[in-house]
Formats: C-alpha cells, sequence, structure tokens
C-alpha cells in the first residue's frame, strides 16, 4: 500500500481533467456530461436510500420533478419571481419538505410495500403536474428561467463571455455549475455514510431490531433518509432543468424512477462512486447511440422507416440487459469489478480474492450438492 | 341511479380483470417473494401472441396457444435468470430488480413489433351488449367477470385442493422446514410463476376487448394497476388480492362515471384514484389488508 499515489494529487488531477473538457468539446458532449452530472447528483441520493437504508423507492422521479418544477415556478413568472438562486435553494428545501410529508407512510411501511408505496408518488405527482396549469404550465410544461448568481448569468446572456479563447454560453457555464454542485454532492454524501447517521442505516437496512436495541431511533432515521434523499433529488431535478431549460410533466414518469434505479444497481449499491458511474453510464449510452447509430452495426439510423432495431430500441436493449446481468453476474456493480480487478493487478496483495475459484488439483474432496 | 348501477357493473367487471392480474402477483410473491416487475410485459405478449394466431388458429385456439407460451415464458424466466445464485432472504430484493431488467427488453421488444398498431384479438363478443334492466352492458365485461371468477375458483381449488398447493402454502409459511419436508423448492417456484404468467395472457384478452380499442402498446401498463390491488389485500393474501382487486375496480369506474361531482381533482382522476386508495390504506395497515403482520424474531 505504501507505493500508492497520495490522494491529495489523485483529487487534484481527477479536478483538472473535469474542468478541461468545455475547453476542447462542442455543445453536445458538454450537454451529455450535465445530464450526467445531475443524474450522479439524484443517483447519489437515491443510493443513500436505497442502497445504505435499505428502503426501496420508485418514488425519485416525483421528487425530480418537485425540484424542476419547484425551481421553475418560484424563480418565474406567473410565480413569486424570486431571486433564482434563492429559488433553487427552495426548491431543494421544497423536495426535503416533500419526503417528509411522506414519512409517516415511509416510516410505517416497509421493504417491496415501500416499493409499490413510493409508485403511487409518481402517478399522482404526475396527475398534479397535468392539471394544476396555473403553476405547472400543464401538458406542455414551462420554460426554465436560467439561473444567475451575484450578476453572473449560467445561461446565454449574449454578453459573448469568452475564456482562453474559448465563447463561453450556457453548456460551458453550466458545466461548471454541475460540476461544483456534484463536487458539494460527493463530499457531503460521503460525510453521512462515514460518520453516524451511515453506520445508524447501515445497521437499519440489516437488521431493524438490532438497529433499535443499539440505540438507533428506528422511525425518525427512516424518515431523515427520506429527507435527505429527496433533497438530493430536488438538486438534480433543479440542474435538470436548468439544462433542459424547459420542463414537461412526462418527463418525470415511472421511467425516470426506473432508470435511476438501474443506475444505481449497475453502479453497486451502497457506494457513492458507483452511484455516480452508474449516473453516466445510464445518461449517456442511449444518447451516444442515437449519435452514433449510422456507425454501429444491427442499428438502423433514428428516421428510416424500414424494420430493423433503432438506436433508442437498441439502447432500452443493452440497459435491459445489462441491469439482469449485473445482478446475476457482479451483484456488487462497477464498484465490485473495479475492486476485484485492483486486486487482481496488485501482485503483492496479502490474499487473494475470495471469488477466485481453487485449481482443478486443489480440489480434494466432492462438495456437496446443495 | 341507472349511472350508479353501470359504474359499479364496469366496476366489477374491471376488478376481475384486476384480480386476474393481482392474483398472478401475489402467487409469485408467495413462491419466491419476488414482486415481478415484468409482469406487464408477460401479459403484453400474451395478448400479441392471441391478436398473431388468431386468424390461423381461430380465437379459442389462439388463446390456448397463448396461455400456455405465457406460462412457458414465465417459468423459463423463474429457472432460467431468477434461480440462480443462492437463496438467501436478501436474494428476493435483487430479483425483484431483474425483472424490471427483463421487463424493460421484454417492452422494447414488443412495442417495436406492435409500433404505433392497434390489434384486435378476434374474440367472439365483438361489440355486442346485453339489456339488465336500465342497464346496458357489453357481452365481453359480462364474459370478463364470468371467466375471472371461473379461473380465481380454479386457482383457489388448486391452493386448497392439489400436493402443489400445500408445497406452496408450506414453502411460503416456511422455506427451510418445507425443504426438509421434501418440498421441492425450484420446482414449487416455477410452477407459481407458470400459473401467474397463464392468468396474465387471459387478463390480456379482456383488457383488449370491448369496450377497449385493442392491444396497444401501452395495454401492459395496466398491470401497474394490480399493484395497488395486491399490495392493498396483502401481498401473500389471495383472497385479500380478490378484494383489493374489486375495491380498486370499483373506486377506478366509480370515480370516473362521477367524474363531473370530482372536477376539484383533475380531469382523469380515475386513474390515479387506486394509487390514493392504497397509499390511504397502507397509512392504516402497513401491510395490507390481509397480509401477514411480519413479527420479528431476535
Amino acid at each position: 500500500m505504501s507505493e500508492r499515489i497520495p490522494k491529495g494529487a489523485v483529487v487534484l488531477l481527477a479536478a483538472l481533467l473535469l474542468c478541461a473538457p468545455p475547453f476542447y468539446l462542442d455543445a453536445f458532449w458538454l450537454r451529455i456530461g450535465l445530464f450526467s452530472m445531475a443524474a450522479a447528483i439524484g443517483a447519489v441520493g437515491l443510493g443513500l436510500l436505497t442502497g445504505t437504508a435499505g428502503q426501496l423507492s420508485l418514488g425519485h422521479a416525483f421528487f425530480l420533478a418537485v425540484g424542476a418544477y419547484g425551481y421553475t415556478w418560484l424563480a418565474g413568472e406567473p410565480g413569486p419571481g424570486l431571486p433564482t438562486g434563492l429559488a433553487a435553494l427552495l426548491a431543494v428545501r421544497l423536495a426535503g419538505a416533500a419526503g417528509g410529508l411522506f414519512s409517516p407512510v415511509a416510516g410505517r411501511v416497509r421493504g417491496i410495500y415501500l416499493g409499490v408505496a413510493t409508485l403511487a408518488l409518481v402517478f399522482l405527482g404526475h396527475h398534479v403536474l397535468l392539471t394544476a396549469d396555473s403553476v405547472t404550465g400543464g401538458f406542455n410544461g414551462r420554460s426554465v428561467p436560467p439561473l444567475s448568481l451575484g450578476g453572473f448569468s449560467f445561461g446565454d446572456d449574449g454578453g459573448g463571455l469568452v475564456v482562453l479563447g474559448v465563447p463561453f454560453g450556457a453548456e460551458e457555464r453550466l458545466w461548471f455549475l454541475g460540476l461544483a454542485l456534484l463536487a458539494g454532492t460527493w463530499w457531503t454524501a460521503r460525510g453521512l455514510l462515514r460518520g453516524r447517521p451511515g453506520r445508524a442505516l447501515a445497521a437499519l437496512r440489516d437488521s431493524e431490531t438490532a438497529a433499535a436495541v443499539m440505540g438507533v431511533d428506528v422511525a425518525r432515521h427512516r424518515a431523515s433518509a427520506f429527507v435527505v434523499s429527496s433533497m438530493y433529488a430536488g438538486l438534480a431535478g433543479v440542474l435538470l432543468a436548468l439544462a433542459f431549460r424547459r420542463v414537461v410533466p412526462d418527463y418525470f414518469g415511472l421511467a425516470l424512477s426506473v432508470d435511476y434505479l438501474a443506475m444505481i444497481v449497475i453502479g453497486g449499491l451502497g457506494s457513492v462512486a458507483g452511484a455516480a458511474a452508474g449516473a453516466v453510464f445510464v445518461t449517456a449510452l442511449p444518447l451516444l447511440m442515437t449519435r452514433y447509430a449510422d456507425q454501429l452495426p444491427l442499428v438502423t439510423a433514428p428516421g428510416t422507416t424500414e424494420g430493423g432495431v433503432g438506436p433508442t430500441e437498441a439502447a432500452r436493449y443493452l440497459y435491459g440487459a445489462a441491469i439482469v446481468l449485473v445482478l446475476l453476474y457482479a451483484p456488487d456493480g462497477l464498484t465490485g469489478i473495479t475492486r476485484r480487478v485492483r486486486t487482481r493487478l496488485r501482485p503483492a496483495a496479502p490474499a487473494p480474492a475470495p471469488a477466485t475459484r481453487p485449481s482443478a488439483s486443489a480440489v480434494r474432496t466432492k462438495e456437496p450438492t446443495p | 341511479m341507472t349511472a350508479f348501477l353501470d359504474s359499479i357493473l364496469t366496476g366489477l367487471a374491471l376488478g376481475a380483470v384486476y384480480a386476474l392480474v393481482a392474483l398472478g402477483f401475489v402467487v409469485i410473491f408467495k413462491a419466491s417473494g419476488v414482486l415481478n416487475f415484468a409482469h406487464g410485459s408477460l401479459l403484453l405478449f400474451g395478448g400479441y401472441l392471441v391478436a398473431v394466431l388468431h386468424d390461423d388458429l381461430g380465437f379459442a385456439g389462439a388463446l390456448a396457444v397463448s396461455v400456455l407460451a405465457t406460462a412457458a415464458l414465465a417459468g423459463a424466466l423463474d429457472r432460467l435468470l431468477l434461480q440462480r445464485g443462492d437463496p438467501d432472504p436478501k436474494a428476493a430484493h435483487v430479483q425483484t430488480i431483474v425483472t424490471i431488467g427483463v421487463d424493460i427488453v421484454l417492452l422494447t421488444d414488443l412495442s417495436r413489433r406492435i409500433g404505433g398498431d392497434l390489434l384486435t384479438l378476434g374474440d367472439p363478443w365483438g361489440d355486442s351488449v346485453t339489456r339488465l334492466g336500465s342497464v346496458t352492458v357489453a357481452d365481453s365485461r359480462l364474459a370478463a367477470i364470468a371467466v375471472s371468477a371461473l379461473a380465481i375458483g380454479a386457482v383457489f381449488a388448486l391452493f386448497r385442493y392439489t400436493s402443489w398447493g400445500l408445497s406452496l402454502r408450506a414453502a411460503a409459511e416456511d422455506t427451510e422446514a418445507a425443504a426438509l419436508m421434501g418440498v421441492r423448492l425450484s420446482r414449487v417456484r416455477m410452477l407459481a410463476w407458470c400459473l401467474a404468467g397463464a392468468l396474465a395472457a387471459l387478463a390480456a384478452v379482456f383488457l383488449a376487448a370491448f369496450p377497449a380499442p385493442g392491444l396497444e402498446r401501452t395495454t401492459g401498463q395496466i398491470a401497474l394497476k394490480a399493484f395497488p390491488a395486491a399490495i392493498l389485500g396483502g401481498l401473500t393474501s389471495p383472497p385479500g388480492a380478490l378484494a383489493g382487486s374489486l375495491l380498486i375496480g370499483l373506486t377506478e369506474a366509480l370515480a370516473a362515471g362521477y367524474q363531473s361531482e370530482l372536477h376539484v381533482l383533475g380531469e382523469g382522476f380515475g386513474d390515479v384514484a387506486p394509487y390514493a386508495v392504497m397509499v390511504a390504506v397502507l397509512l392504516v395497515r402497513p401491510t395490507g389488508l390481509f397480509g401477514a403482520r411480519g413479527a420479528a424474531r431476535v
């Protein structure tokens, strides 16, 4: 372990690498990055709830919607028209409050039942988004006012901001906002997971009775896991709204909730890095497949009428298959795979990974068949 | 009064079809502890087979093939994908998420085949109606009630009188003890999945029959409404699924029938009313109306 590169250097290098794209890549890639960052923030929140606290939630899309619509209404017209920074902050609080309002259910209902109960949030929420026209704009949604902090606008203000010879439009500016928010999310979530609350939640997941005996306040922790997770979802919703520049009800359906569940499962339950990696995978895959449809075998370009598999469909096949394969063959997801690869690559490891099978000669007795 | 009776009959017919789907959820959950999110696409698969085959085989033949094929698909899904790995209790959650992945793949494939079409299933009821006093009912709805009652009766008889039913109940009670008594868990499980698949294919026929326009790619989403029905009754209780389904069917029909009185809640509230009822019930009884109260063993 002693020859490892110091951790600070790794973090610094990663930060530098993440700051580079706006200077080299065009808007298409930046948008993929933005959506991935927003998804990562939301996925970290769901990972906290489902991966660490063990509460299955299919209602994440609802809390994303609260964040996105909350910001749009609070900052926009019709609406109070608050300063946009304040509106973003309040939207996150609003999502947290929505999670808190659900806590009577979340505190009592368990396991699969909770999963289906949260499903209700998505459907009821979608209904409200469609019917409360004056706030949400109904079926067609609303356009999102750009965020501006201290006079600096994160939209296309036509000011012609140029940094190092690169004109900075909305995507470039939002990229750095997204990075800052993601870094904050990462840092707070790791703090939560490694500190007392994280241990209490993990204890709850493994056995509620045992956790209660150890002095964990079961109902309070279950409820607060929901609130914190909804606040991350709200923040992700705000960032998504800013990136999309328009919010529509149909985006926040059950499919979105399932996407977030897929992200944390593919990434590996209970890990912040895994949730972020899963978010990038699930978000970027369909966008990339659509873009490069004409160069992929077996995939037809969008718009062609002849039979064959379109890029969106191909992405959905891959994505469904990825969920199944990851869960069957690598239940701890991408994090588990990297961990295994790392153990293999490090020859000085004290013990071989338990996953490696003993060689045939080492097997002396036939194992009893289960 | 006529409007009220009309809503009640519609609700019963809807509830009967939901019961076929919800019973599938319950049978699968009892046998394997998994909530099958792929049920909607299994249902769509059954309906699609009937739509494709009814020209060549006739409606009855197509339905028979479809029921068997859907049962086989569900059984294969359980045997080949879900029964891998060790049967520890935590695995049920993981397997539940596996069914989400399976659903995405199946649904994508079926939607691609169906496209924007409306497929007819060639059912014998067509758009004929029957007058019962002052109320007019579609024949397909009466058939839905009758066939569902027969199918559900048969399933309950299976539970009660066959050795498979006994094994299933024993396995649901205590998996380990059942295995020690010689119950072949994997086979009991697989048969439960087959049964649920068959019920889903049957439900598809009535969901696509008049007054619905036909089978669309969104037909499978109706299985999502059977979620509240199954949860409401308690996921471990077949009679609960029946009661929950009727309650959900009636709620939906009444909310749609009295929409003008309920316009405060917005247009199309009938579609989401089942979820509101479910949340209200779960607040009072967290494991549903007839669900097993979980007792923690220390």
